[in-house]
């Protein structure tokens, strides 16, 4: 196994996250697309661990503190979601135009 | 590089079985990305979401990563995705078959822009890691616990506190105000 190989499939995994947040219209759908992104750097961040080998294991730490703060992310993400639909009735981001100048 | 010595090189990477397991896993997991940017059906893509996770999950198993890919299923597949799913059915999201637009109207140029991200992390990345190898090695959970604990300690202190946080937060946002 090489290295590029993982790459390519999180680069991959980033360009759809990336393609989702812009077209999407619903809140959810749009975090759903940022955990994709999380997903594709935290293969990044093993495959370059296993290809160092360092005594530390620094990708994978990294890794498992990159999926503790994308749960936190959810958490606060989601229950703001829900305080706007509970203000708004409607969880539609180009609808969310109250700071707009 | 002419074309014979990338077709044998292509040919020796392809002959390796775990090679194999790894585009049947990728194949599967880009699939089910697509799936969760384009989807109309709201449950549909969190649950395409699961497959990916599932997928890289695997993947860290072929890396060596074991611990790491444990906790993503406990805390991806069994935590994260069921808040997914609560969100989706607190909000009201169209869980049917399109009752409401899903997706902006100009899809073309966020597909160009995705496009251009892929091709400018690849162009990039993949000439820097050339020929690089990955080892054998797999790595113990004794291991990382000792990194965890030694060297990284101060920040899983600072995460530990940013969950605490998260936690409280979480509460205070969501709920009613009592009146």
């Amino acid at each position: 196994m090489i290295v590029n190989q993982f790459l390519v499939l999180a680069a991959a995994l980033f360009s759809l996250g990336v393609y989702g947040v812009m077209v999407r219209r619903n809140a959810v759908l749009v975090l759903l697309s940022v955990e994709l992104m999380l997903a594709a750097v935290n293969i990044n961040l093993v495959a370059f661990g296993a290809h160092l080998q360092d005594a530390l294991a620094s990708g994978q730490v990294f890794a498992l503190f990159v999926l503790a703060v994308a749960a936190a992310e959810v958490g606060v993400g989601l229950a703001i979601i829900v305080l706007i639909f509970r203000n708004r009735q409607s969880a539609n981001v180009d609808e969310l135009d109250l700071m707009r100048w | 590089m002419d074309l014979g010595a990338m077709i044998s090189e292509v040919m020796d990477w392809a002959s390796d079985a775990r090679n194999v397991v790894f585009l049947v896993i990728a194949l599967v997991m880009v699939g089910a990305a697509v799936l969760v940017v384009t989807s109309r059906n709201v449950v549909h893509a969190a649950l395409m979401l699961m497959l990916t996770l599932a997928g890289s999950a695997g993947l860290f198993l072929m890396l060596g990563a074991e611990f790491v890919a444990w906790t993503l299923v406990l805390v991806y597949l069994g935590a994260v995705i069921v808040l997914f799913l609560f969100g989706i059915m607190i909000t009201r999201a169209p869980t049917g078959r399109d009752p409401v637009r899903l997706d902006h109207k100009r899809r073309w140029p966020a597909a160009a822009v995705a496009v251009a991200t892929f091709v400018t992390i690849i162009s990039t990345t993949t000439t820097a890691f050339r020929g690089a190898e990955i080892g054998e090695e797999v790595t113990s959970t004794d291991l990382l616990g000792d990194a965890l604990f030694t060297r990284f300690v101060i920040p899983f202190e600072a995460v530990s506190f940013l969950l605490l946080a998260v936690l409280i937060g979480g509460i205070v946002i969501a709920r009613r105000d009592p009146k």
